[in-house]
C-alpha cells in the first residue's frame, strides 16, 4: 500500500481552515473576556426584568 | 491591446486562496497605521479603560479598516492589475475572485460595527461605520478616479481612527480629537504626492487622476509645499492644548522643521534636478513622513502617560 503525496491545494486548504479555526477560537475567547469585563464593572445593573428572579 | 489587459487576461483565473490570501485583502501594512494611531486616541484620552474592552475596540477598529481595505481591493481590482506597486494583490493574481473579496469585506464590516457597539458604545461604532463607508462608497468608488484632489478626500478615511479609538473611550468626539484627525488629514497628501513625484509610471499609466498627471509636477511640489506649512502650523499648535505637552512640543519642532526643509526643498526642485538624482529629496521626504507619523502619535501617548504619573503637559 503506498501513500499519495499531499496535493499542494489540500495542504493550502488545510491552512485556511485551521487559521480560520484560530481566528473563530480567538474571536470566542475574546466575547467571553469582554462579558467578564462588562459584568465585573462597578456600573453594571442587571436590567430590572432579571431582578429579583431567583 | 495594452500590456495592462495581457497582464489581467493572463492571470485573473479563480483559484482557491490560502488563508495569507484573506489576510492580504485587509491591507495589513495600512492596519497598522490604523490599530497605531487608534491605540494612541484611545489611550490619550482621559476616561480609564478596561483593558480588555480596550483590546477589543482596538481590534474591531482594524478590522473594520481591514473590510474597508477588501472592499477597496473590490473595486478597484482593473486598476490594481495595471500598477507595479499594486499588481500582486490577491484579485489581480487570480487568487480571490472579485465576488469572494467583496462578500469577505461586508462580513468583516458589519461585524466589525456590531462588535465595536456591543463592546464600546454607538458613537464609536457609529463613526467606524461613515469611516468605512467614506473610504468604500465616497472616496473608492465615486471620487477616486474623478478629482485630483482623491488623495485628500481619501486622507480623511485613513484620518478617523484615533477619533474611534477617543469615541469609544470616552463616548464623545472633543476638540483633541478633531486635532488628532486634522493631523493625519493634513498629514497624507504630502506623504502621497512626495510619493507620487517619485513613482510617476504607475499612476499615470492607470489612469487615476493624480495632481501629478492633471495639474503637473509643478503644481504638486507647490501643494506640497502648502500642505506641509498649514500641517506644521497644526502640529506645533496641538502642543498647546489637552493632548500636547513640553516632550510632544520638541517632538514636533524638530520633526516640522525637517519636513518643512525638505518640503522647501521640493518646492525649490524642478523635473530636471530631480531626475539628476533620481528624486532623492521626494524619496527622503516620503521616509520622512513616515517617522514624522509615528513620532507624533507616539508623543501624544507619552503625554498621555506622564499625565497618568501626574506629570503632565505644561502642569
Amino acid at each position: 500500500m503506498s501513500f499519495r503525496a499531499q496535493h499542494e491545494l489540500h495542504r493550502r486548504r488545510f491552512g485556511r481552515n485551521l487559521g480560520l479555526g484560530l481566528v473563530l477560537a480567538g474571536f470566542v475567547a475574546l466575547v467571553f473576556g469582554l462579558t467578564i469585563a462588562k459584568v465585573s464593572d462597578d456600573d453594571f445593573n442587571m436590567p430590572a426584568t432579571e431582578q429579583g428572579t431567583n | 491591446m495594452s500590456d495592462a489587459s495581457l497582464n489581467t487576461a493572463s492571470t485573473a483565473q479563480p483559484g482557491e486562496a490560502g488563508f495569507g490570501d484573506f489576510f492580504a485583502l485587509l491591507k495589513p501594512r495600512v492596519m497598522t497605521l490604523v490599530v497605531f494611531t487608534a491605540l494612541v486616541g484611545l489611550l490619550a484620552a482621559p476616561v480609564a479603560v478596561h483593558p480588555v474592552v480596550g483590546l477589543a475596540a482596538i481590534l474591531f477598529i482594524a478590522v473594520g479598516g481591514g473590510a474597508a481595505g477588501a472592499l477597496n481591493m473590490w473595486w478597484e481590482s482593473d486598476i490594481d492589475a495595471m500598477m507595479k506597486r499594486t499588481r500582486n494583490r490577491p484579485i489581480p493574481t487570480g487568487k480571490v475572485s472579485r465576488d469572494e473579496a467583496f462578500a469577505f469585506g461586508m462580513t468583516l464590516a458589519v461585524m466589525s460595527v456590531v462588535m465595536l457597539w456591543l463592546a464600546t458604545n454607538l458613537l464609536a461604532a457609529a463613526i467606524l461605520a461613515f469611516t468605512i463607508f467614506f473610504y468604500v462608497v465616497i472616496y473608492t468608488i465615486g471620487l477616486k478616479r474623478w478629482t485630483p484632489q482623491n488623495i485628500v478626500i481619501g486622507g480623511a478615511a485613513g484620518a478617523f481612527p484615533p477619533m474611534i479609538g477617543w469615541a469609544a473611550a470616552t463616548g464623545s468626539v472633543s476638540i483633541e480629537a478633531v486635532l488628532m484627525f486634522a493631523l493625519i488629514f493634513m498629514w497624507t497628501p504630502p506623504h502621497f504626492w512626495a510619493l507620487a513625484l517619485f513613482m510617476r509610471g504607475d499612476y499615470d499609466s492607470a489612469g487615476v487622476p493624480m495632481l501629478t498627471v492633471t495639474h503637473g509636477r509643478r503644481a504638486t511640489r507647490v501643494h506640497i509645499l502648502v500642505y506641509t506649512v498649514l500641517l506644521a502650523a497644526l502640529a506645533i499648535g496641538a502642543a498647546f492644548t489637552g493632548i500636547g505637552g513640553p516632550v510632544y512640543l520638541a517632538t514636533a519642532l524638530v520633526l516640522n522643521a525637517l519636513f518643512l526643509r525638505d518640503a522647501l526643498a521640493i518646492w525649490r526642485r524642478d523635473e530636471a534636478m530631480a531626475e539628476a538624482d533620481n528624486y532623492r529629496i521626494e524619496k527622503r521626504a516620503f521616509r520622512l513622513s513616515l517617522w514624522y507619523l509615528f513620532a507624533h502619535f507616539s508623543a501624544i501617548l507619552a503625554e498621555a502617560a506622564l499625565r497618568g504619573l501626574g506629570l503632565g503637559a505644561w502642569g
